[in-house]
């Protein structure tokens, strides 16, 4: 257990991360992206990270998720040490326990809004049926879509709804809001937070925009490659109170 | 259906264009392999069921003159399982509308049917009836080239007597699948034909009873057929036997065994160029896709597929359009096979010719272009496998480009900007560029190496019925006839010049290697008859020496210099020795040719004479024809002019086929590999040339840049064309030529002209199936979205 004064104390850590570092050389530079990280999330948490471009938080994440390996120190997912894995042991860990949200959507473009759902729920051990995940995030009106046909903030609830659907135990979103408006962008993490809420699917949202910190139970900012700040919001704000 | 399974299929149809190609190069190449391996499979098989079904010899032997008790003693000749002795003779014939004389080839057959070797096939009709001697079985080709049929009449002078022959049978026999004239090497149906007889009726025409002229004999499983070749020779030379052979010198064997091998020959190296391109395209199309849709590949690792799902999806795009190539390859080659054989059976005369379509064949063939589809997709599958999904959700990093060969200070003003963008392209991917060349101008290659056969037999037939051959009549004396003859010749009316030549049976030894051959002894190499090599090169006659084609010096290992024992097999047998004083590279067979005088003195007699040449007065040539029908002493008529035509039907229908689906071909290569390419830079560079309308220029200038590059890419591919297709043309010569016949090497302008201009039109047509699409490309779409 890290001294990090935000636990909770009640729910077990899901996430474990000590002493997380990770570098790589792009070009005749090394580039340091994090720098002895060290971390716990709890079950149920909505913890948003924020940072400016370049702060690491997307590597951090993608560390998570099982994207990307560290260069040193360790990641232990409900005490696994997830940085141990091989490849095979990481497919099935983020086919089971992660689901993903993209800046950019990432939707199969050849594929209906129902066919990328059942992407995951074709290979997801107890998945919800696809067409609920659609009704969680407001789309069971628009399943037999095609990505073109969609607009940005319909497109990335489908990504949600492909992200949830396999219900994981972690929910990554990377700049979920990135490539989406104001408007369109709450009703975006509007989902994000239903989901965390009714589901309990511990949530790390990633973000450059700090007006988003106020819907989080927990913050953690980060500047080049560190903690700069890990903080618990005394309440959570619904994203519809968001101001940007 | 699975999602990602749907997700293949309709990306398989919205790349379709492309698959499509991909499959059509496929296609054919499986259907030449499918094609070329059943009409193998089917000619080897015919012939082999042919040849044991109606027992064809594996010896044979020509003698003047043997007695038939002699037969007994071939019987105890260890290794001899059955023996059949014949009387055969040339006769002239006189045909119901055919004004000049044909030649028949009189066979002996018993007079009540029993199995004999080299046995006859009653295609319609009736064997003859004993007892009844002007009964005759005809073979087919001649028959049906002369509209005769059972029941017609047809003459023959027969030792100087005509003779009525009634026509009851139509017959086939395995030793006359390909039926030419002695002497003649390709077959005039119309003058040649071989007639059964009854050898009571033979006997007695050519007063041989007791004896024979012709014998052919079957051996033994596992018998040295060397041996026995040497034993009959020890036993008939007295009989002046001219030596004898085995199958390998049969000449209607000898044809088809060679075509066999030709075959096989196509086998090889056709399918093997469609599937260089297959996997070739495979290869950019898949890259590209992987390049692509590297987002979707991380989404979809990030999901939890793992690296064996994703390989497969991606495989898949290689797999489908190879089974769509396959099923109609073979559905094509089926086809095509069939005409093949019916092309085949127009020149050969088997009893019967079965097409045998052999799955085995299928098998292998798709096999091959799964392999073929896996190597092309390998590339790609590994890249998509080995993209880290972290790595893979970042777009790619942008190209480096250098500054290359048109950013010289010297040639920088005068370039204009999009012709600088083709290049610098070209040069930032120099391989890409290079094999993209390589598969265009394999197209061009196949074009010019089909039309190089044409070409070449175009030359074959000028060489032999125009330079070489300059008489109109070729006539055979039935016996050697004494230098007088010319006399009686010359008397005819209606012959402008006439010229004669000797032939002479020899065995040529030099060293341990030896051939039985005629030598044929010349008057002159200026006159009517000329020696001419296949490039059209003239030979004049040495007074002293030997003239020996290329092939029969290869087979003797001989050079010019060199001193060839020569063992003539008639008259007094004696055993020479001469210079060879030329080797030269002639186009048709082995032979050899001497001045008729040193063959007289080498020969040791006072000189004979077996065949003469005639130019005619066309204006005399009825009466001429009719007083040579009647002349006892001749056995047969050749017409040049004939045989020129009957050989151009013949190749024209093969060559015109292959040449067509040559082409065909071609053009399917040509097209899939520069559509896909254009495709692959369209897709490329979509947000390139959409930010450069944005910017301003025309449609026409976008069409420019994109299309340039594949112009650049045909027009350097045309010249590497001509060299490999020069190259594969010389591969196949070389390949396809045997003892029988040598392609010569021959290019036309007209076959470049054809080249040139087929690649330009099919790089035109996929240019503007590509434009369509980047007219009708969406600019606000495409610069939206992420690349």
């Amino acid at each position: 257990m890290s001294d990090n004064p935000v636990g909770n104390g009640h729910a077990p850590a899901v996430l474990k991360i000590s002493d997380l570092s990770k570098s790589y050389i792009m070009g005749e530079i090394r580039v340091d992206a994090l720098k002895h990280i060290s971390l716990d999330f709890y079950s149920g948490e909505l913890a948003v990270l924020l940072g400016a471009s370049g702060s690491g938080k997307s590597t951090l994440i993608n560390i998570i998720g099982g994207l990307d390996t560290p260069s040193s120190g360790s990641l232990f997912f409900h005490g696994r040490e997830i940085t141990a894995a091989t490849e095979t042991e990481l497919t099935a860990y983020r086919r089971r326990s992660i689901g993903f949200v993209f800046q950019f959507y990432n939707l199969i473009s050849s594929l209906s809004a129902l066919e990328n759902v059942q992407l995951v729920t074709e290979i997801a051990e107890n998945p919800m049926p696809p067409e609920e995940a659609l009704k969680l995030v407001g789309l069971a009106h628009r399943l037999n879509h095609f990505p073109a046909q969609l607009s940005g903030g319909e497109q990335q609830r489908v990504a949600i709804a492909r992200a949830v659907a396999k219900r994981p135990e972690l929910l990554l979103c990377d700049e979920p809001t990135g490539a989406l408006d104001f408007q369109t962008g709450k009703l975006v993490l509007d989902v994000i937070e239903k989901v965390n809420r009714e589901l309990g699917t511990t949530t790390l949202i990633i973000t450059h925009n700090a007006s988003i910190a106020g819907m989080a139970d927990r913050v953690v900012r980060l500047s080049s490659g560190e903690v700069s700040e890990d903080r618990r919001n005394l309440t959570r704000l619904s994203p519809s109170e968001l101001l940007w | 259906m699975k999602p990602l399974q749907r997700k293949l299929l309709r990306e398989l149809l919205r790349l379709k264009g492309q698959m499509l190609a991909v499959a059509a190069v496929v296609a054919c190449g499986i259907s030449v392999f499918v094609s070329m391996s059943s009409v193998q499979y089917s000619l080897e098989a015919s012939r082999a069921r042919y040849y044991s079904k109606y027992r064809f010899a594996d010896v044979f032997m020509q003698v003047k003159r043997a007695p038939e008790f002699y037969l007994e003693t071939v019987r105890s000749i260890a290794g001899v399982a059955s023996v059949n002795s014949r009387i055969v003779a040339d006769v002239t014939l006189d045909v119901p509308g055919l004004d000049e004389p044909a030649t028949g080839r009189l066979v002996s057959i018993p007079e009540y049917r029993t199995p004999v070797l080299n046995d006859l096939f009653i295609k319609s009709g009736r064997y003859i009836d004993p007892g009844k001697p002007e009964e005759v079985v005809v073979s087919k080709p001649f028959l049906e080239a002369n509209k005769l049929a059972p029941g017609d009449h047809i003459t023959a002078v027969i030792n100087g007597r005509k003779k009525e022959l009634l026509i009851v049978g139509m017959g086939l026999s395995p030793e006359y699948i390909y039926e030419v004239q002695p002497g003649a090497f390709f077959p005039d149906k119309r003058r040649f034909g071989v007639i059964w007889m009854s050898r009571r009726a033979l006997e007695s025409a050519f007063d041989m009873s007791g004896a024979f002229n012709d014998l052919s004999l079957t051996l033994a499983h596992g018998v040295s057929e060397k041996d026995v070749l040497l034993q009959l020779d020890n036993l008939f030379t007295r009989y002046g036997s001219l030596g004898a052979y085995g199958r390998s010198e049969q000449l209607s064997d000898r044809f088809i065994a060679d075509e066999i091998k030709q075959v096989g020959i196509q086998i090889t190296f056709l399918p093997a160029i469609f599937l260089a391109v297959a996997v070739f395209l495979l290869n950019i199309v898949l890259r590209r896709l992987v390049a692509t849709q590297r987002d979707q590949i991380a989404v979809l690792k990030a999901i939890g597929y793992s690296n064996e799902d994703v390989a497969l999806h991606y495989l898949g795009f290689a797999m489908i359009p190879t089974a769509v190539g396959s099923v109609v390859g073979t559905a094509l080659g089926a086809w095509l096979g069939r005409g093949m054989m019916n092309i085949y059976a127009d020149f050969y005369n088997f009893a019967e010719l079965v097409y045998t379509f052999r799955f085995e064949n299928v098998a292998l063939a798709v096999l091959l272009s799964f392999a073929a589809a896996l190597v092309g997709a390998l590339g790609a599958v590994r890249k998509a496998v080995l993209l880290p999904p972290a790595e893979a959700m970042r777009p790619d990093s942008p190209v480096l480009y250098k500054p290359g060969f048109l950013d010289r200070a010297s040639l920088r003003k005068r370039v204009p900007v999009s012709l600088r963008i083709i290049v610098r392209n070209l040069e930032r991917r120099p391989w890409k560029a290079s094999i993209s060349v390589l598969m265009i101008s394999l197209a061009v290659a196949i074009l010019i190496a089909g039309r190089y056969t044409y070409d070449s037999v175009d030359r074959m037939i000028q060489v032999e019925f125009a330079e070489k051959h300059r008489e109109d009549v070729t006539l055979i004396f039935n016996d050697p006839k004494p230098p007088s003859v010319v006399y009686t010749i010359a008397s005819l009316s209606g012959v402008l010049e006439h010229e004669y030549y000797r032939d002479e049976p020899v065995r040529m030894r030099f060293g341990h290697r030896f051939r039985r051959l005629s030598i044929k002894g010349l008057q002159s190499a200026e006159g009517l008859q000329r020696l001419v090599d296949k490039n059209g090169r003239h030979f004049s006659l040495p007074a002293d020496g030997i003239i020996l084609t290329s092939a029969l010096a290869d087979i003797l290992g001989v050079r010019p210099g060199d001193r060839l024992q020569l063992e003539f097999l008639q008259g007094r047998q004696l055993h020479r020795e001469v210079l060879v004083s030329a080797v030269i590279d002639e186009i048709l067979g082995l032979s050899a040719s001497m001045n008729l005088a040193q063959l007289n003195t080498l020969a040791g007699d006072g000189g004979v004479l077996n065949a003469a040449y005639l130019r005619i007065d066309q204006s005399k040539a009825g009466p001429l024809y009719t007083s040579l029908k009647k002349m006892p002493g001749v056995a047969g008529m050749m017409m040049l002019k004939a045989l020129k035509e009957s050989f151009e039907e013949l190749i024209a229908q093969s060559m015109t086929t292959s040449t067509f689906i040559l082409t065909s071909f071609a053009c399917v290569l040509a097209f899939a590999v520069v559509y896909n390419g254009a495709r692959i830079s369209l897709s490329e560079r979509a947000r390139e040339l959409s930010s450069l309308r944005v910017l301003g220029m025309s449609k026409g200038e976008v069409s420019f840049i994109l299309l340039g590059e594949q112009a650049l890419l045909t027009l350097c591919a045309i010249p590497v064309g001509f060299m490999i297709g020069i190259a594969l043309s010389a591969l196949l010569a070389h390949a396809l030529s045997s003892e029988l016949y040598r392609l010569p090497l021959v290019f036309t302008a007209y076959n470049f002209l054809f080249a040139f201009t087929v690649i330009v039109m099919v790089s035109v047509v996929s240019g503007l199936a590509v434009q369509k699409r980047l007219s009708s490309l969406d600019l606000v779409e495409v610069l939206k979205t992420r690349e």
